[in-house]
């Protein structure tokens, strides 16, 4: 029975592994707790050891080459033994294999404090070498966890992995599990949003560009894109349909939110999230629209704005908005959009710039409507006209990616008749 | 109620129980025409006659024996040492016949007998006069150990110990003779045996003390409160039978123990409350029990030593610190 040799973990931060040399040439016999190979990790050259006895049948990454965790690099069998099929699976498009027999972190309930010494060391002081240390791991890898943090963990069902101790060590008590719980749980903001999506890998440059616009600029990299949008119809719209039916109650928010919608549709960069290893591009618009209350602000979700009339659109907001300021949204409506609409036009703003909600990719400002003098057709004519500005993260879109979006919303709001057609 | 010491208050509990029951008597070195070495026993010569309050010679095993077969006979003796030290030449009376013999006379003999005196840290009286030596007596099945830290507390639990049918080892803080608080005079006010005291109520910290520890302890967590911290100080009262229960609820509270005693920290009683804690609250524990005991050294006669070999205010407050992650 041929036997797999898989790149192995022997280092606790390693990701891949390179051949630096193999100890045994393909036909070689090998028997097991042999040395077969020296492989470079992240931190130092390791021994590999041979984890069956047989013929070293077929080497699969030649030395100089990195294979990551669990990849096949190696086949041991017997010296006749068709080993087409292990092959085959090895030239399978990159399938990562489960970690082989490595030694799981201790599950909450079996964790238990050392004994510690009469007097134990001090409080590990946290320094920037600690960020790479995995929550709750001490460094002598074990984790280390206070009974009764173990047991609240368990009964709260937090994943004591991703915490990390502020106790002797790194011991995980119960003040990091309390600090913890009242933290909101990660990816709860993901769960909440309505709106389907698919993750495609953040390439090499993406995630480099990310990096260093985060370090040069903040943990968001804004930039900012303005316009100009002539209003005279969208104004003119929100009268026909006023005269029309005087029950249905539309504002020029509204139409700017539909319009919005209608144009990230055209525009998926727009509609994305920068997520550190992948960017993710929603399916649908789902609208976060900043209501000013009275200690600050919330954004209340619209979910599916690009799938909703302009009537349902107005009373789903005038709605949201109420229970806002008297404070009656649950959290699931006003997490999880996936672009923004911040409107201080009402103030008399004419121009403002906001500051993205992550994770969302980009937001929009939008300034009062007024009358003002513009040039057609080499004549100054009097028009309604409204200035936004989107700020927009740069890890996720480009000024030319933006400025596109900017020109077909400027498009469908100076002709709303492109939302019906 | 009035407003009297630790040694008045063991004074009235023996003198009602002296009146109360005609079985009752006293002995023990310089108790009658003394007044005792430590004035415990002041006046009832006079006041009982020398058939109640009798002399001894210098001869503890002597005349712990004696109190073993009285108490076989239908008496009820109260046998003071002139400190705990002392008994040390009794514990074969103590421990082979007081402790054994209900169990070993197949139930025929109670043995209501208590062995009092102080015991405990003595200033400057070095090793063989300054010891804590109530994990020794606790050991044994059959004896009953108990140690007040109030005058409240000292009448209460020797009245009870006096009524009590089985034999009773009775420390007294050999300091703590002058503590004074209130005590009721009601002549039927006793306390029983293995009940704790919730000295203070808090929430961060349990802090179990005896004897001594108990003032040092409640001195602890009024400066604790300050920082910040809120302690809840438990006094057994009672070693053996030990009210594990109060101990192990206030642990499910706070999460957190510091374990203080005068005596060696090595198979010391709060070796043994530390481990029913970690078998009955170990998924309340927040932090590794903290023990703070007496140095593992005989006790040094030099005063900056012995300062060094008993626990003070600042070591309960450090440990306190150091379970509740403070430092």
């Amino acid at each position: 029975m041929a036997s797999k040799v898989i790149m192995p973990k022997l280092s606790p931060t390693m990701e891949e592994g390179q051949i630096v040399r193999w100890l045994k040439k393909e036909g070689d016999k090998v028997s097991m707790g042999e040395p077969l190979a020296e492989i470079d990790t992240d931190k130092a050259t390791m021994e590999m050891q041979a984890l069956a006895n047989g013929v070293l049948r077929k080497i699969l990454i030649n030395e100089g080459e990195s294979a990551p965790l669990g990849q096949l690099i190696a086949v041991i069998g017997d010296p006749n033994e068709d080993i087409a099929s292990v092959l085959a699976e090895a030239s399978a498009p990159a399938k990562k294999e489960p970690e082989p027999k490595q030694p799981e972190p201790p599950k909450a309930e079996e964790a238990s404090p050392p004994a510690q010494p009469s007097s134990p060391p001090p409080p590990t002081p946290r320094t920037a070498t600690d960020n790479g240390r995995q929550g709750g791991i001490a460094d002598s890898g074990r984790m280390i966890v206070s009974p009764l943090a173990a047991r609240m963990a368990a009964d709260s069902g937090l994943d004591l992995r991703s915490i990390q101790g502020s106790g002797p060590g790194g011991r995980i008590i119960k003040r990091d599990i309390e600090q913890a719980l009242t933290r909101p749980k990660a990816g709860a903001a993901v769960a909440t949003a309505a709106s389907g999506y698919r993750d495609e890998p953040a390439t090499q440059i993406r995630q480099i560009i990310a990096k260093r616009l985060v370090t040069s600029l903040g943990p968001v990299p804004h930039f900012f894109l303005t316009v100009d949008i002539d209003m005279d119809r969208a104004a003119e719209m929100r009268e026909s349909i006023k005269a029309l039916d005087p029950d249905l109650k539309i504002s020029i928010n509204d139409i700017i939110i539909k319009c919005t919608a209608a144009a990230l549709m055209q525009h998926p960069p727009v509609n994305a999230s920068f997520q550190e290893k992948f960017i993710r591009y929603y399916e649908h618009a789902d609208i976060g629209v900043a209501v000013a209350i009275e200690d600050g602000l919330i954004t209340p979700v619209v979910r599916g704005a690009d799938q909703k009339s302009l009537s349902q659109i107005a009373s789903e907001v005038r709605e949201l908005a109420e229970r806002a300021r008297s404070k009656k949204l649950k959290p699931e409506e006003y997490t999880g959009a996936t672009f923004s609409i911040s409107n201080l036009g009402m103030f008399g703003i004419d121009e403002f710039t906001a500051v993205i909600n992550p994770p969302e990719g980009a937001i929009l400002a939008v300034g009062a409507m007024t009358s003002k003098p513009v040039v057609r057709d080499n004549q100054v004519v009097v028009k309604q006209m409204m200035r936004v500005t989107m700020s927009c993260d740069h890890r996720v879109i480009d000024g030319a990616t933006g400025a596109k979006f900017l020109q077909t919303f400027k498009k469908i709001l100076e002709n709303p008749l492109y939302l019906v057609v | 109620m009035p407003t009297i010491t630790i040694r008045e208050a063991l004074n009235q509990a023996i003198r009602e129980e002296l009146a109360r029951d005609e079985r009752v008597f006293i002995m023990g070195e310089e108790v009658a025409e003394y007044d005792g070495a430590y004035k415990v026993t002041r006046g009832l010569l006079h006041e009982f006659g020398n058939k109640r309050v009798i002399d001894t010679p210098i001869t503890e095993l002597g005349f712990a024996g004696l109190g073993v077969g009285a108490a076989m006979a239908g008496l009820r003796p109260i046998v003071e040492f002139m400190t705990f030290n002392f008994s040390i030449l009794a514990t074969d009376q103590i421990i082979n016949s007081a402790a054994k013999m209900l169990y070993m006379s197949g139930g025929q003999f109670n043995i209501p007998i208590v062995f009092r005196g102080p015991g405990g840290s003595a200033l400057q009286v070095s090793s063989q006069h300054s010891q804590a030596l109530e994990s020794w007596y606790a050991y044994f099945p059959g004896l009953k150990v108990v140690m007040p830290s109030t005058p409240a507390d000292a009448k209460g639990l020797l009245k009870s110990s006096i009524r009590d049918d089985d034999p009773v080892i009775f420390i007294e803080q050999e300091r703590m003779y002058g503590l004074k608080g209130e005590v009721p005079d009601d002549p039927d006010f006793t306390i029983p045996l293995g009940v704790a005291d919730i000295k203070r109520e808090g929430t961060d910290c349990t802090i179990v003390a005896r004897s001594l520890m108990v003032p040092l302890a409640l001195e602890a967590a009024a400066k604790l409160q300050e920082q910040g911290v809120s302690c809840e100080v438990i006094d057994p009262r009672t070693i053996r039978p030990l009210d594990i229960d109060t101990i192990i609820e206030s642990v499910k509270k706070t999460n957190r123990v510091v374990l203080a005693e005068e005596s060696h920290p090595i198979c010391g009683v709060n070796a043994e409350i530390s481990h029913e804690i970690m078998e009955r609250a170990f998924d309340y524990l927040d932090a590794p029990v903290k023990r703070v005991s007496g140095a593992d050294v005989p006790m040094p006669y030099a005063k900056n030593l012995e300062q060094l070999a008993v626990p003070d205010l600042e070591k309960i407050i450090a440990a306190v610190r150091e379970v509740a992650y403070l430092d």
